[in-house]
Order: structure tokens, then sequence, then C-alpha cells
């Protein structure tokens, strides 16, 4: 019989800070400026440049320590992780190895299997690198430090994942919290979130863990996914044949979904870690805590909860519509200016969620204007559009952010109440079907939809399927 | 009056009552440059055109009001670790050779904002890892009281520029003694503050935690005038002090009865320097009858002062140094393969002897495995040093020490055995690691006239009993010639 494996993941995942300037610095940490444009002295690793710890930073990494039910180390410090490369000016990296700000907490997935709790082993702040350009022209490397000196959370999770969704769960989960908190907007594509995932294989039964790798180069959900099957399956060929599975970093090519080791333990690097002089450690009273923990904003359960309550949503729905923190505001924002919450609440759930699926996208992509919905719900109650053709306009105000009246206007959507045209086009349709007509006299009233359709197709669903109803009753 | 013997204080007052100007002064400086300069090499940089322009703008400042500090238009010099915008700050180093900031240190600033001029940057250890000033990739300094011995370091080159009359007052920096010990050997008086006293904004690191800017002059009342300029609290130096009492020179008092002074009875064993160890009792007496209460104490654990401070130090040195990659800035090796062979050899051909020996055993130190053995251990033994200096001052005032072990060495006797060289900073280096302030002011001669320095050390904070009772002593001393006086050089 075919032995039986167990996979077992752990996350190393980073998270990039969403302050407005740096770690140690007061530069800009805004995205995609001209190379070396957002940078100073000490983000460059000018010689007697110094490290300014920004608060900021340690107040978003307490708060998402705190949403992960995490012990807080009331005193921490920064550490220096010795290692050469020319994205790193200093040619060490500001971390923390001895005393992190935050261990032992938690997060609480929910599966198809039920809910589970991932216990998280610390957390702990940190600089970003810049970025490496290699021109293959000029065979030269470039550099830009915009992005050295970005601060990042990198949250450590006990190895107690055991597949691909409860990964996925798990990340999810955990962005969802960022982005609750508006600690980071959690981009993977972006990079503003890195996932490193740790994954060893045992036969199911056993004690002891086997022996893990390290995987790099993860850049969405689904290369996760991939990663994390194809990595099982290799692991468990090599044991099957005998083999022994090294420990290793690996780096994921998700276009060949494969992997390919970087390095081995044997030249694992020596990163001669030892407490930063330069950064005195910092002490976190329970009065800041209780602080943060007071400022904590509502999270996803209470937002869902208050829009059972406040706006008469089912709990599924108001589950669905606050899984995104950003869909769930521009929900908020509709229903306020619509004054219908019901209503807004349906064109998420239906319309939105479609499209969303049928692009692809991402909740944290919406881009409308809350505005453009709530008018577009308010011309569907004047019945000013039919919902036919309301949803052709939903689907221009996801794309574009059209105004909707406008563009009802302009591209003659707009449900015609002219009765004079209506009543021509009913008589015709009536005349033109004396079967039919036959047929809802003798009591087959059913036909009257029919009947309905071929005026609302002469008309070209500009009229309104109510005044249609009660002018053909009226006419037969 | 030859304005060139006037006190850096005397001058600026000289300066301020329009009986001097600025250029004047600034013109000594640059003559005595001229003349003394070729040999001693205390300097590596001086740019007269950048100085004159200095000059008329600090003439109109005191003019106008902008400059009414005390040291206002006083020629001072800066060791080349510490950074200035637009001049050359190379840490007498040859992989720094052409680096030019685009930043002052915050020092600096502060020097300008008091009106003072910059005559040049001075010449020193390379990164500040030596006690001779041999170890610059840019020739060595030598002594001006005898040129065949060298000035001491790593701040060799500040204390022979004061010591020649070259500069009226200087700005060193002290990680284990890197002021002190220099200013011992040519005869002047230098200060190494409390740590977190002086930003370190913008001083080339050698060892962060224990690296200082301090004041090197032609006497205590100078030195405590320049602290009053450079110190101050820096939002931009995380271990920079907030502190309310840096009006130094109001505690210049002439003055010692009741001072309690304790003296180590373990800096008076084997090792010191006869002539020294006469000179630091020729002092104890002149302070006893002059009223202070003067008493051998057992201060313990000196004789790990120098193996901590090596291990700490280095282990620093070897990440603070780890962005001389030839990068982003100065020294690149012309030929190479590839990244990690251009790391190699930008460094091999960067970086002096000393330099690499301190990286390879602060690499060493912090390398897994060792870590616990060695770095940690040391920050213990710097945590116990520090209680023992604690100690100490419940019972004392202050303790005295010689600066070094002897006066000045030959040029070219000490770099042959780094250990014993490393030896010498015994007095001086358990200051840095319990990050205390201490000044070394001259207190005699040896038998061959080379000058011995006695060191005051304080408690944290406690500059102002050191520099009373240093100042005291001073005034019961008389008057300590600077070297150039010595046959009308």
């Amino acid at each position: 019989m075919a032995k039986q494996y167990e996979t077992v993941i752990g996350l190393e995942v980073h998270v990039e800070l969403a302050t407005a300037t740096k770690i140690f610095c007061g530069c800009s940490t805004k995205f995609g400026g001209a190379p070396n444009t957002h940078t100073c002295p000490v983000c460059t690793g000018m010689p007697g440049s110094l490290p300014v710890l920004n608060k900021q930073v340690v107040e978003y990494a307490l708060a998402l320590g705190l949403a992960a039910n995490c012990q807080v180390n009331r005193t921490c410090k920064f550490d220096r992780k010795n290692y050469f490369y020319p994205d790193n000016p200093q040619n060490y990296q500001i971390s923390q190895l001895y005393l992190p700000i935050c261990y032992d907490g938690f997060l609480e997935i929910e599966t198809a299997a039920g809910s589970k709790k991932i216990r998280i082993h610390e957390m702990h702040m940190e600089e970003d690198a810049g970025k490496l350009i290699h021109d293959e022209w000029e065979d030269c490397s470039l550099v830009d430090y915009n992005r050295s000196g970005v601060p990042l959370v990198e949250i450590v999770s006990e190895p107690d994942m055991r597949n691909a969704e409860e990964v996925i769960a798990y990340l999810e989960k955990l962005r969802m919290i960022c982005q609750y908190l508006g600690v980071s907007d959690c981009k993977l594509q972006e990079g503003s979130m890195r996932a490193d995932v740790n994954l060893s294989v045992r036969e199911v039964g056993s004690e002891k863990f086997g022996t893990r790798t390290e995987m790099k180069n993860l850049n969405s959900f689904k290369a996760i996914a991939r990663a994390i099957e194809g990595e099982r399956e290799r692991q468990i060929e090599l044991l099957e044949e005998g083999k022994e599975v090294l420990q290793e970093t690996r780096r994921w090519d998700d276009n060949k979904e494969y992997s390919y080791a970087m390095r081995s333990k044997e030249d694992a690097k020596d990163y001669r870690y030892f407490p930063d002089p330069d950064l005195p450690p910092v002490f976190i009273s329970q009065e800041w805590i209780d602080r943060i923990e007071e400022q904590q904003p509502e999270m996803q359960e209470e937002k869902a909860a208050r829009y059972e309550k406040e706006y008469g949503l089912s709990a599924y729905d108001a589950s669905l519509i606050t899984q995104s923190k950003h869909m769930a505001d521009l929900f908020e924002e509709t229903a306020k200016e619509s004054k219908n919450p019901k209503k807004a609440a349906n064109w998420f759930i239906g319309e939105t969620f479609r499209l969303l699926k049928e692009r692809g996208m991402d909740a944290e992509e919406l881009q409308f204007t809350p505005k453009h919905l709530a008018d577009l719900i308010a011309a569907v109650e004047k019945g000013e559009v039919n919902n036919q053709n309301a949803k052709k306009v939903f689907e221009k105000i996801f794309d574009e952010d059209v105004e909707p009246c406008a563009y009802i206007e302009a591209n003659g959507l707009k449900t015609v109440e002219d009765t004079g045209m209506l009543e021509t086009v009913v008589d015709k349709v009536l005349a033109e079907n004396p079967k039919t007509v036959e047929e809802y006299h003798s009591g087959k009233t059913k036909v009257l939809g029919f009947l309905v359709g071929q005026v609302m197709k002469q008309m070209k669903g500009k009229a309104n399927p109510a005044s249609v109803n009660k002018m053909l009753l009226e006419k037969l | 009056m030859d304005l060139k013997d006037l006190s850096a204080l005397n001058l600026a007052r000289a300066i301020k009552r329009g009986e001097a100007g600025v250029k004047d002064a600034v013109k000594i400086s640059l003559e005595q440059i001229k003349k003394a300069d070729g040999t001693v090499h205390a300097f590596l940089e001086t740019d007269e055109k950048k100085i004159y322009d200095r000059v008329k703008e600090v003439e109109a400042g005191i003019r106008s009001g902008k400059y009414t500090g005390p040291l206002a238009g006083v020629p001072v010099a800066v060791k080349d670790n510490i950074c200035t915008a637009g001049r050359k700050t190379t840490c007498a180093s040859r992989i720094l050779e052409n680096f030019v900031p685009t930043y002052d240190a915050e020092a600096v600033k502060k020097l300008e904002q008091a009106g003072m001029v910059i005559i040049g940057k001075t010449n020193m250890d390379e990164f500040a890892m030596g006690s001779t000033t041999e170890t610059s990739a840019f020739g060595i300094t030598r002594n001006p009281w005898n040129t065949n011995k060298v000035p001491g370091g790593s701040s060799g080159g500040s204390c022979a520029a004061v010591a020649a009359g070259e500069a009226f007052a200087a700005l060193g920096s002290d990680t284990g003694g890197s002021i002190r010990q220099p200013s011992s050997y040519c005869g002047v008086t230098g200060m190494k503050p409390t740590y977190g006293t002086v930003s370190r904004y913008g001083l080339i690191a050698y060892a962060s935690s224990l690296d200082q800017i301090g004041p090197v002059g032609k006497n205590v009342e100078d030195c405590a005038a320049l602290l009053e300029v450079i110190a101050g609290y820096d939002p931009k130096d995380s271990t920079s002090v907030q502190r309310k009492d840096l009006n130094f020179t109001d505690a210049l008092k002439k003055d010692l009865r009741g001072v309690k002074i304790g003296i180590p009875k373990e800096y008076l064993s084997e090792g010191l320097d006869e002539d020294v160890k006469k000179a630091l009792v020729d002092a104890v007496q002149l302070m006893s009858q002059n009223g202070a209460i003067v008493e051998f104490f057992s201060l313990g654990l000196v004789d790990y002062v120098i193996p901590a401070y090596y291990i700490i130090a280095s282990a620093e040195a070897s990440s603070n140094l780890a962005r001389f990659d030839g990068v982003k800035y100065g020294f690149r090796s012309k030929e190479f393969e590839g990244l990690h062979d251009m790391y190699k050899k930008t460094r091999a051909e960067g970086f002096g002897e000393e330099v690499k020996r301190r990286i390879l055993l602060g690499s060493f130190v912090l390398s897994s495995g060792y870590y616990d053995a060695y770095y940690l251990k040391a920050l213990k033994v710097k945590a116990m040093i520090k209680k023992a200096f604690d100690d100490a001052f419940v019972k004392y005032d202050m303790i005295l020490a010689p600066a070094a072990p002897s006066t000045a060495p030959e040029v070219g006797s000490s770099l042959q055995d780094p250990l014993k060289m490393y030896l010498s900073d015994v007095y001086t280096a358990g200051v840095n690691l319990a990050g205390l302030p201490a000044i070394s002011v001259p207190c005699g001669k040896d038998r061959n006239g080379m000058p011995i320095g006695l060191q005051f050390i304080g408690d944290c904070f406690q500059e102002k009993k050191i520099l009373q009772a240093s100042y005291a002593y001073e005034q019961i001393r008389g008057e300590f010639p600077m070297a150039y006086k010595k046959e009308g050089k």
C-alpha cells in the first residue's frame, strides 16, 4: 500500500507598512518615483549618517501584533544583519533578531474543513532593500535606493498549515487584517506583501518533522498554491526513491511550474547578527499598548455584525461584503449616498462579484465612485432605466467609473415614457400576433410575458416594463 | 602681544574688541601650517580659498551680531573622520580618498553657527584605528615636540596641529583614548565628553557605542568653551542625550578644596613608565596641598578593559565599515571580474593593514558559534566595568589616572607589535566602555622633554566636576607652553 504523506507548512510573510516616510529617515515611501529621488544620506548608507526610528512603524507593528493576538516585548531592540549586496547600501540590514516587537500570537482561519488556529511565532520590524536592475545592453547593474529603508514587518508563523487552502486562508486573513488596520495595502504583485513558504512532508502519523525547504519568489496566491503542490510532489518523489530532502532555499518559477535550488544549508550565510549600537532599545509602556488597543479600528467581524444590525443585511451578505475593507468602504458610502443599503448590497453581492470574477480582478482594485452607483440605484428606482440596461450601465461604472445619468442619456438607454409611441408599438404587436392574443383570451395568461418581450424588443429595450404591462392589459 | 600665543578664547576676545581681525587669526594659522606642516603633517587638507571666503562671512557675521559666541572668529581644525559638506572627508583611508560629503556633521554645523573658521582637516589613524597616526594612508604625522616621535592617535593630527600652533583648537574623536592619548603625547588639553553629549551625526563611525567627538585645545578653558559649542541634543542621533547642564565654562573655578579624588592602584602597577608615574605623583601632591583629598583604591577589572574594548570596537567596526564596498562612493578597484571580485579587490586595496586586522577580528567575534563566547561576554564585561566605575563614584568625585603608560614612542616602533600598542589604551579605553567624560591635561615632561598628560575621569554627566578640578590644577601648575614655543619653532 502506498504511503500517505502529510504536508507541513510554515510561512514567513513580509508586509510593507503604509507609513508616509521610511523607517529610519524622513524620505518618502511613495512607490514609483524616478530612481534615487526618495533618498538621503541615511537610506543610501552614506558615511556618518545615523538611523532614527520612525515611531509610526512601531505603532503599526503594534497594531498588527495586537490584532494577531500577539504578546508584546516591552523592550524590543534592533539588530544588524550583515551581508554584502549592492541593493543594501550599508551592507547590513537593520532588523530584529534577539528581541522582536511581538511574539506568540495566532490567526483564526476558515476553510471548508472548518476553523483552525494558526500560531504566530514572532513579528519583527526591519528595513527594505533597494532595487537592482540589470542593464543587459550596457552589461552593468543599476541600483535604485527609493525602496531602501521602506518599513517592513515580517510575520513568522509556526508550521501549523497542512495544505495550500490553509495557506491561502491564512494569507487572506493576514491581508484582511492589515487592510482593516490600514497598516499595509498588501499587494503581492507590487511586492508590498511577500510570502516565503517553508515546507516539509512526513508520513501521516509521524511525530517528527521532515526536512524543510524554503520557497521564494511567490508573486500571487495562485503561484503559492502551485508552488506548494509542486514542492510537495517533489519531496514525496525524493522520499519514495529513498533519497533525502536537502535543507535549502529554492526559487519558484511560476512559468515553468518548477523550483530551483538557490543555496543549501551548507553555504547558508552567517549574518553575524548583533544589536545595532546606533539604535537604543524601544521601551513599550502598557499605556502605549492600551492606546493602540483603543485606537484599533472596526475589524471585519464587527463591521459585518453592524451591517446586519444597521442595514438589515443577511449574515452571509454582510460577511461577503466585508471580506475586503475597500469593498466595505465603497458599499457603506454607496448605502449612505443612496439611502438604500439593501439595494446597494445587492449590487455588490451580485454584479460587483460577478464582474470581479469575470475580469479576474481583486476587490482591492475596485475603482468606482460610490456616488455613481448610488445615482444608478436612484435612476432604477425612479424607473428611468430598466434593470437590464442598469446592468449595462453598472458595467461601465465598474470599468470606467462613468457618471450614470449622463451615460444613460448619451447612449439612449433612458426608459421611454412617451405613451403615444408605446401605444403605437403595442397596437402593432397585438396586430402582428393575433394567435397569441387569442390564446390569452382563452385563459393562457402566461403568454402576456411573450407580448411584453415583443414590445420591449421593438422599443429597443427603452420602455419601462411596468408601463408596457399596464398598457397591454388595457388593450387586451 | 603675539596673537599666535593667545588661547582660543583670548583670540576671540581680541577679535571682538577689534584688536585683531578674523583674517589675521587665519593668517597666523596658515603661515604656521606653511612653516611647520611640511614636517609635522598634521593636515590632510587646507583650502585657502574656502577659508578666506569663510573669513569674509565671519567678519560680517561678527559685525552684524550674528556671531556673538565666545569663540567667534577662531580658526579650528577638524579631524578627517568628521564630515564637512563640499570638503573631502577621507578618514585617512585610500577607500575614501576622494569622498566629498554632501552634508556637514552636526558638530561642524555648530562650529559654523558659533562663527568659527575651519582651517583644515587633520590627519589621523585610518578610520581612527591606531594609537600613533601612523596607519594613515596619506603619510604619518610627527610630534611637534620631537619629530622623531609619533603624536599619538588616532586624533594625532588634531593634537599636533594645536601643539604646533597651526590651529587654536581642534575637534578630535575618542573611541578608546583617541583624543586623550595624543593630547598627552603632544602636551595639549583634550577631552572626551560623556557618551551622547556631542552628536555623532556625520562622524564616520568606528565603534558606534564608544565614539564621541571632543575638543582639543591649549588649555582647559578653551576645551570647556569648545565643548559648549559642539554639545547638545540632536534628534538625528538616537544615542544623543538631552541635558540641561551644558554651560561648562561656568564651572571653571580655581578651587580644589574638599574634592575627593581616587586613584586606582592597578594603574600604578607594572607597565607604567617611571617618569609618567613621577609626574602623576607630583601632580597629586600639588593637588593635595591645595585641598584635594586623594586616596588610592582598587577599581578592579582593569585587566579586562583591553580585551573587552577590542572585541566590542572591532565587532562594531566590522559592520560599520561594510558600507565601503566600491559600489556607491569612494575607491573602486580598477580590475575585477564580477561583483564579489570587485568587493574583495576594492576592500583589499582600499583598506590598510590595521583596519583589515580589526575587520577580521570583528567578523570573527560576531560569527555564529563565537558570538556568545566573545561578543556577548565582552558586553557583560562592559557592564561590569561600568558598575566598577559607578561604585568608585559613590566614594570619589573623580578618578585620576595617567592618559597613557608612557610618553610618545619613536616613529616606526609601534606597528610591529600591535598587541603592545593595544595594551597602551589601558587607562583610556575603560572610560569609553563606561561612557564617562575624561580630560587629559599636561602635567610635566619626561627625561627627554616629552610631555605627559594627567587624566581626570568623571562620572557620567559630571563634566563640570572634572573641568573645575583640571582647571584648578592647571592654574596651580602654571603655564605649559605649546610645542612651537620650544626653540622658537
